[in-house]
């Protein structure tokens, strides 16, 4: 594929995710939960009904509409948290080095080895289910790799002759963290963290799915599946809009990474040339 | 010469921590610089004088640390301050630069923004009222059209343009010392020169006093009011820059100058060899005992080889270290 497309087709399945998230009360044609209605129950796809309708009579398109909110909430809000969190132990780790460097270390592989989907299955457990504690429990489950990265990118950094040069004209450690090592380890971050956010909406998804995450009436692309499953012979348009609607956003989040990545990368920029 | 020096040391020992135990690698070092004069140090790499440095701004980090002596500035002695007190001195009122301009800045910052943090850093500026005095401190360097060029990055910018950002930057506050380890190094001689010109000019204008650390014997003579040589750690001649070339007396500096390509010398002293120091400079790990430049010394006697040499201070100015000084 030409360097550029997966940016472009990447960025514009990201932005119509986004958009139709964000004007989801205009683009809806029902409200999602209310407008129940057995006459129409499970009507397939057609001019009236879009994306068909399932067994209470809800029009799937407007559920699917208004469950991009909750996924891509969950999904930007709990992967900001995991790049807070891994960049700032990673970088303190990484520049200070020593016992704080040693305890780090020790926590990210802890976390590489428990799975992360199952370390917040066990935090929704005792969260109990909802929004807030799904972005806790992902926010707080998928930091090592960014903290990996991070620490990596200091270690290398910090011997850099403008880190040095900082030091001698007086840049306190926090300082120097923020203004010499943190712009230039952020390219990686960010595509670590555009990548991970599709892993957030997958796992939102997922736990919804075993009713951990989002509770019905409210639809999330997850829970819309999960009620599904029984239809899936039946009536599979209630499976396959919000499956495609995962499908096309996590795709979208995972070509915008890789196209970041190319553009950020020095080494894939020169072999552009 | 002025009463109170403004920076002072005395006997300083920076010793090196590896496996086997602690080495020495700087030993008995002593010099002092007055207000606003210029002070060389020059030595082969490897001789101590960058860790001496960075011993006076108080950045020696494991496995250097300072075994003994004092180093005072402006009265107070750096290694007593808490490290908040040597921050502040750093960059403020002792500032430095360095060999690389290539790597000394920051590549993802405009230069401008690079200058204008040590406004907001040490004088408490606001951040327009900073970019403001730094448009001012590019043209101080002579770099023109500095109001557009504070907006580029160092990429875009030449290597004698970033050594005069990094003048800027480190002259930004005003400081009473500026610390240029090899300067010029990285740089085309027509630059050197005018850089060098640059420096003496601007700390001249300000009161500035420098310390130049370089392997280059001529150009720190040229530059500097007095020069220090130093081997292996120790500083064996110090004399004012007028006397070293033709008065110098240890065997080591007396090399250093006879290795100097002279223009006419053909003429002069008929056809002859480029003089040169035989052997290296030793390791820091196995100095040899007693004077350190025995084994390359043509002068060496059995004296040489158990006792290190007393220092020997000099009617005009100046000391030298060696039992057969002249």
């Amino acid at each position: 594929m030409k360097l550029g497309t997966s940016l472009i087709i990447g960025g514009a399945l990201f932005a119509l995710a986004i958009f139709v998230g964000l004007f989801a009360p205009w683009l809806a044609h029902t409200d999602p939960v209310m407008d129940a209605n057995l006459m129409y129950a499970e009507e397939p796809p057609g001019w009236k009904w879009w994306f068909g309708t399932d067994a209470q009579g809800r029009d799937i398109y407007s559920r699917v509409v208004y469950g991009a909110r909750i996924s891509l909430t969950v999904g930007i809000v709990s992967q900001l948290v995991n790049s807070v969190i891994g960049v700032t132990l990673g970088l303190s780790a990484g520049y200070w080095g020593g016992w704080w460097d040693d305890l780090v270390n020790g926590l990210t592989n802890l976390m590489l080895a428990i799975p992360s989907l199952i370390f917040a299955l066990a935090i929704m457990a005792v969260l109990g289910p909802g929004l807030t504690s799904l972005v806790i429990a992902l926010g707080l489950t998928n930091w090592s790799f960014t903290c990996r990265i991070a620490r990596a990118s200091a270690l290398s950094l910090k011997s850099q002759g403008y880190v040095q040069a900082a030091r001698v004209l007086g840049y306190g450690d926090l300082r120097i963290m923020v203004t010499q090592l943190l712009p230039n380890m952020i390219g990686p971050i960010i595509v670590i963290g555009t990548l991970g956010m599709g892993g957030a909406v997958l796992a939102e998804a997922s736990l919804s799915f075993l009713g951990l995450g989002i509770r019905p009436p409210f639809p999330s692309w997850g829970s819309m599946l999960s009620e599904a499953r029984d239809q899936i012979t039946t009536a599979p348009w209630l499976s396959v809009f919000p499956g495609l609607a995962i499908f096309l956003t996590v795709l979208g989040l995972n070509l915008l990474g890789d196209g970041l990545r190319d553009i950020i990368d020095p080494q894939s920029r020169s072999r552009r040339t | 010469m002025t009463a109170s020096p403004l920076i002072e040391v005395e006997d300083l020992r920076i010793d090196l921590q590896d496996r086997s135990g602690k080495v020495a690698a700087v030993e008995d070092v002593s010099f002092r610089i007055n207000s606003g004069e210029t002070f060389g140090l020059v030595g082969e790499s490897g001789c101590g004088k960058s860790i001496t440095a960075l011993a006076l701004i108080g950045l020696l980090r494991h496995p250097l640390s300072i075994g003994a002596g004092v180093i005072r500035f402006d009265g107070q002695e750096i290694q007593k301050l808490a490290a908040a007190e040597q921050r502040a001195l750093r960059g403020n009122r002792i500032a430095m630069i360095f060999q690389e301009p290539m790597t000394a800045l920051n590549p993802v910052s405009p230069v401008g923004r690079q200058i204008a943090e040590m406004f907001v850093l040490h004088k408490g500026k606001s951040w327009r009222e900073a970019n403001r005095l730094a448009v001012e401190a590019l043209a101080d360097v002579r770099v023109p059209a500095p109001e557009r060029r504070v907006k580029d990055y160092p990429h875009q910018l030449s290597g004698g343009m970033r050594q005069r950002v990094m003048i800027a930057i480190a002259l930004a506050c005003g400081p009473d010392l500026l610390i240029a380890d090899e300067p010029t190094t990285a740089l085309d001689v027509t630059v050197q020169a005018e850089i060098i010109e640059l420096m003496r000019n601007l700390c001249a204008e300000r009161g500035t006093a420098i310390l130049m650390i370089s392997h280059d014997l001529g150009l720190v003579a040229n530059f500097c009011r007095r020069v220090a040589v130093m081997y292996a750690g120790r500083i064996v001649e110090e004399r004012s820059s007028a006397d070293i070339f033709r008065a110098c007396s240890h065997p080591y500096t007396k090399g250093l100058v006879d290795s100097l390509p002279r223009l006419g010398s053909r003429a002069a002293l008929g056809r002859t060899r480029l003089q040169e120091i035989k052997g290296v400079v030793p390791a820091i790990a196995n100095f040899p005992g007693g004077c350190r430049f025995n084994p390359r010394c043509a002068k060496a006697t059995d004296v040489c080889r158990t006792t290190a040499p007393e220092t020997t201070w000099l009617d005009a100015g100046g000391l030298v270290r060696c039992h057969h000084h002249a």
